[in-house]
């Protein structure tokens, strides 16, 4: 990004479709401020009945684990068979 | 119902048909122009909205004429002379503050104008209100949050909504003023009585003009008028030329 940036602030978008489901990453938005951010979601990821709920976050505010990350993070759950259960659904985990 | 005046209910229809018909053709001209991808979307959303709500009130002055006339006819073959919508919508969009402008003064009339016609003994009119006052809250709603934030934001910004209140107040008058039509159909219980609507009107813009840092323009300026009798500023006949050219140049077209 460079200082001639225009854009406003970006903010990470999360829609739920019905209430007590879990709220899905949607997309982004650039909004001024969180009510705006919160209005520019709606007009661009609810136009379908997409959503029943709208989260938005400053995307800045979000702290994600890097590419370089993935080894040592994640791999080592790969032999750990016993944390997979697969006799009985765990929910929101998908196999 | 059966002693209603049909050319006057008619006629009402026609002025909330025509003038939402002709706002959202206004607001489609920056469709992928806006100034911002999330602000044209938005434009988009409310342009379609009201064009939803001129199908249902255009469809419904037609069956209320009994002339066999729909939606189509009524968009797409009549002249300006014929056209009821307010002077306010035909204004150009000139830059995006003065469409914001338009689109809040507007927003904040037919939001307390359907709440009442909400009450219309007319089933249609009364069902058309309730269903479209979800849609125009929400376009209140972002264009008061729009007024304020350009209002109240760069010196710039401030001085184009000054401009565009300059611009767009004389054409206010004209949502309030009352006629033969009206007055029968309010005392039928059918219409709204505008008068009524004034002082919440200018309460609630005067309201967001404080936070915006926005002055309302005294009383007893200047205001426009002609619509009622179908005498237009001459923006409105451009804007039946483009969106009638298609339906005239092929009356059989299907799409």
């Amino acid at each position: 990004m460079s200082d001639k940036n225009t854009q406003w602030p970006l903010w990470e978008v999360f829609t739920q479709k019905k209430a007590g489901e879990p709220f899905e990453h949607a997309g982004s938005v650039h909004a001024p401020d969180k009510e705006m951010a919160l209005q520019n979601a709606r007009d661009v990821y609810s136009r379908r009945n997409e959503a029943t709920c709208i989260w938005v976050v400053p995307s800045e505010q979000i702290t994600s684990s890097t590419p370089e990350d993935v080894g040592a993070f994640f791999d080592p759950a790969n032999d750990k068979i016993y944390r997979h259960p697969n006799f009985y659904k765990t929910p929101g985990v998908k196999f | 119902m059966a002693s209603v005046n049909k050319n006057a209910l008619r006629d009402y229809c026609l002025r909330l048909g025509d003038t939402n018909l002709i706002l959202g053709h206004r607001l489609s001209e920056w469709c992928g122009h806006g100034p911002i991808l999330e602000e044209d979307i938005a434009l988009a959303n409310i342009a379609l909205d009201l064009l939803g709500q001129s199908r249902i009130i255009l469809t419904y002055a037609g069956e209320v004429e009994g002339k066999g006339r729909d939606e189509d006819a009524l968009a797409y073959h009549r002249d300006e002379r014929e056209y009821r919508n307010l002077l306010l919508v035909e204004q150009p969009n000139g830059d995006y503050g003065q469409t914001i402008m338009r689109q809040f003064l507007y927003s904040v009339y037919t939001f307390f104008l359907y709440s009442e016609l909400k009450n219309s003994k007319d089933k249609t009119l009364s069902a058309f209100a309730e269903k479209s006052l979800k849609e125009i809250t929400y376009h209140l709603r972002h264009c008061s949050g729009m007024v304020i934030r350009l209002g109240d934001g760069t010196q710039e910004s401030h001085q184009r909504m000054v401009n565009a209140i300059n611009e767009l107040w004389t054409y206010t008058g004209e949502m309030f003023e009352m006629d033969d039509v009206g007055a029968e159909l309010i005392k039928a219980g059918i219409a709204v009585d505008v008068k009524k609507i004034f002082p919440l009107w200018e309460n609630k813009v005067k309201e967001v003009f404080k936070e915006a840092t926005l002055e309302v323009p005294p009383q007893n300026v200047f205001m426009q008028s002609g619509s009622r009798k179908g005498i237009h500023t001459e923006h409105l006949g451009y804007i039946l030329a483009e969106m009638q050219v298609l339906p005239r140049m092929y009356p059989d077209a299907k799409w």
